[in-house]
């Protein structure tokens, strides 16, 4: 038996730099030092832990799509263990929205070759949370999303969701999308011999005509939706800053009570 | 006047907050008209009528709940289909984004999520977001399809607006996708009688300075006094003192309560994502350099030991 692993993971922005938007209102990517978007690396994470408790013969292929530099977030997810990677890189896609990437997932994965797909929960750039959900759509195979555990045995994936009223046991046949939380384990670092590794494991790179895709289905032209504006959030006013002099709870409830708080 | 679908949250027939708000957002556009599935439904007709539902679909069945997702967007495609609405509207729950985002595919709609305001605009409904962990604020409209729009709670106000509210069973057959994902066990969270974090108008949150879970009891005695739910970092969370079902942040939920208190929190950008709209925002931090003073509207350099019972006793004393 073999079981084929595809992880999709973006290349996104750092969060902690100054992330904008460029004149064309898409997120600027030049100007800021991007990464693998963290919430992806728990996706890898779990594919290489399926990978080594399973019997089975497993392949972890890493997917991504987007411009030159997003092979960083490849070689990452390469160095942590992942076995290949595979690059979808085309001029066309700049500006594509969720429904137009999904697209170009959808069909890259089964390009691949597939029996399950993991994502992370959302990206660190986007936050929608919707392409794991998109891509089972799309694939016509069950979606088995955001979970906090999961597991993969007899061609069955099973996993604990845990929403706001209760948390459930979710079991799909496989083929199956799943996508995972932070919640699910704390992601490798990792390690020399990983980083050495990488450099000599495949990198394929796709364009859209590989993935018989025209440039119309996709693009800022081609997007469902359209930003109209994008401004930078005014500053909040100075607040008050007072220092504790053992009245400071006092003091607080004073505020609280002149805001009609309390 | 062009009918909107909302989407309706409810719990055996209770409906929830962001729902009521969606109404009200929906008036902005059009008629609206809700659709309610599941173990309950029709018991929601009438909240949703006193709040401006024209009228009620609804559809009860046992897939709903015994299989994750796919029946629900089923069901939606099938009001979509019989409505012909001029906008899809939902919660932005994960289960409600990833209804919309496959209600979308399926009609060929673009999609938008997470809007805090939507307003009637000559190309379709304008929708406001707050982005990149609220540094910029975003307008954007859907320019193909009927626009799927999910938006956060607390995002508008209730209002009263009687309707009629007419309810009318909704045909829904499943698509042999619907029975993909089986959901084989449910564990209710416990209630803590405390409100729900998106939806509570005050929210007290605790971070690394509580130092432990048994002192997340005074964050706890201040939220029940001011009527609030409970917060908490990703630190806080990590360190295992309190349920990450309760974390505010990046990787948790967004809040955008009228009053946010961060107690021993320092505001990291993580954190800052999930609380930066918050209307008033009052942090208690013994650094002076925490990055989370940049936000206030007031701050207490101090102890939280000391300045949180303080400020309970103090509240509990007001309220007499």
């Amino acid at each position: 038996m073999s079981l084929r692993i595809v992880v999709t993971v973006k290349y996104v922005p750092d969060a902690t730099g100054d992330r904008h938007f460029a004149d064309d209102l898409t997120v600027d990517r030049d100007d800021v030092d991007g990464l693998l978007s963290e919430l992806d690396e728990y996706a890898v994470e779990q594919a290489l832990q399926i990978s080594e408790n399973s019997d089975d013969d497993v392949e972890v292929t890493v997917l991504t799509v987007g411009p030159e530099d997003a092979k960083d977030a490849l070689r990452k997810a390469l160095s942590m263990g992942a076995d290949k990677a595979i690059h979808v890189e085309d001029d066309d896609l700049h500006g594509t929205d969720a429904i137009g990437t999904s697209l170009v997932l959808a069909k890259a994965i089964e390009k691949a070759g597939y029996d399950l797909v993991i994502s992370g929960m959302a990206s660190t750039d986007g936050t929608m949370g919707v392409v794991p959900a998109l891509l089972a759509e799309r694939l016509g195979v069950p979606q088995v999303t955001l979970l906090s555990e999961v597991s993969v045995e007899d061609g069955k994936v099973t996993g604990r969701r845990d929403g706001d009223a209760a948390s459930e046991q979710l079991e799909a046949s496989l083929p199956a999308v799943v996508s995972v939380t932070d919640q699910s384990g704390e992601a490798r670092y990792p390690s020399f011999k990983g980083i050495m590794a990488a450099k000599k494991k495949p990198v394929e790179s796709w364009d859209l005509s590989d993935l018989d895709i025209d440039a119309d289905e996709v693009g800022l032209e081609n997007a469902y939706t359209t930003v109209v504006s994008a401004a930078e959030r005014p500053a909040r006013t100075a607040g008050t800053i007072v220092k504790d002099e053992g009245e400071g709870g006092k003091q607080l409830a004073e505020f609280l009570a002149g805001q009609k708080f309390i | 006047m062009a009918e909107v679908l909302v989407y309706v949250d409810h719990v055996d027939g209770a409906v929830r907050k962001p729902t009521l708000e969606l109404l009200t957002l929906a008036r902005r556009i059009g008629d609206p008209v809700a659709v309610a599935l599941g173990n309950g439904a029709g018991d929601t007709a009438a909240t949703l009528a006193e709040h401006g539902a024209v009228k009620v679909l609804t559809h009860e069945a046992a897939e709903y709940a015994e299989y994750l997702v796919v029946p629900k967007v089923d069901a939606l495609q099938a009001a979509v289909d019989s409505v012909s609405p001029a906008a899809v509207l939902v919660p932005s729950s994960a289960e409600g984004k990833e209804i919309a985002a496959r209600l979308a595919l399926r009609i060929g709609s673009g999609i938008i999520t997470d809007a805090v305001d939507l307003e009637a605009g000559d190309e379709g409904p304008v929708a406001t977001q707050s982005v990149f962990a609220a540094s910029y604020t975003t307008k954007s409209r859907v320019s193909k399809g009927t626009p799927v729009i999910t938006v956060k709670p607390n995002s508008a106000a209730v209002e009263p607006a009687p309707a009629a509210g007419t309810v009318e069973a909704l045909s829904v057959t499943f698509s042999d996708k619907a029975t993909g994902t089986k959901v084989t066990g449910r564990t209710p969270r416990e209630s803590t009688g405390r409100p729900e974090l998106t939806e509570a108008a005050i929210v007290v949150s605790g971070g690394r300075g509580v130092n432990g879970a048994e002192n997340f009891a005074i964050i706890e005695a201040l939220a029940d006094e001011l009527g609030a739910a409970v917060g908490a970092s990703r630190a806080a969370v990590d360190a295992g003192w309190y349920p990450h079902t309760n974390q505010v942040g990046q990787t948790g939920k967004s809040v955008s309560p009228q009053l946010y208190i961060a107690a021993g929190i320092s505001g990291a950008i993580q954190h800052r994502a999930g609380m930066q709209t918050s209307k008033t925002i009052v942090a208690i931090n013994k650094d002076p350099e925490a990055p989370i003073f940049d936000l206030v509207d007031y701050g207490v350099v101090g102890d939280l030991f000391d300045v949180v019972p303080q400020l309970t006793e103090e509240v509990k004393a007001r309220k007499g």
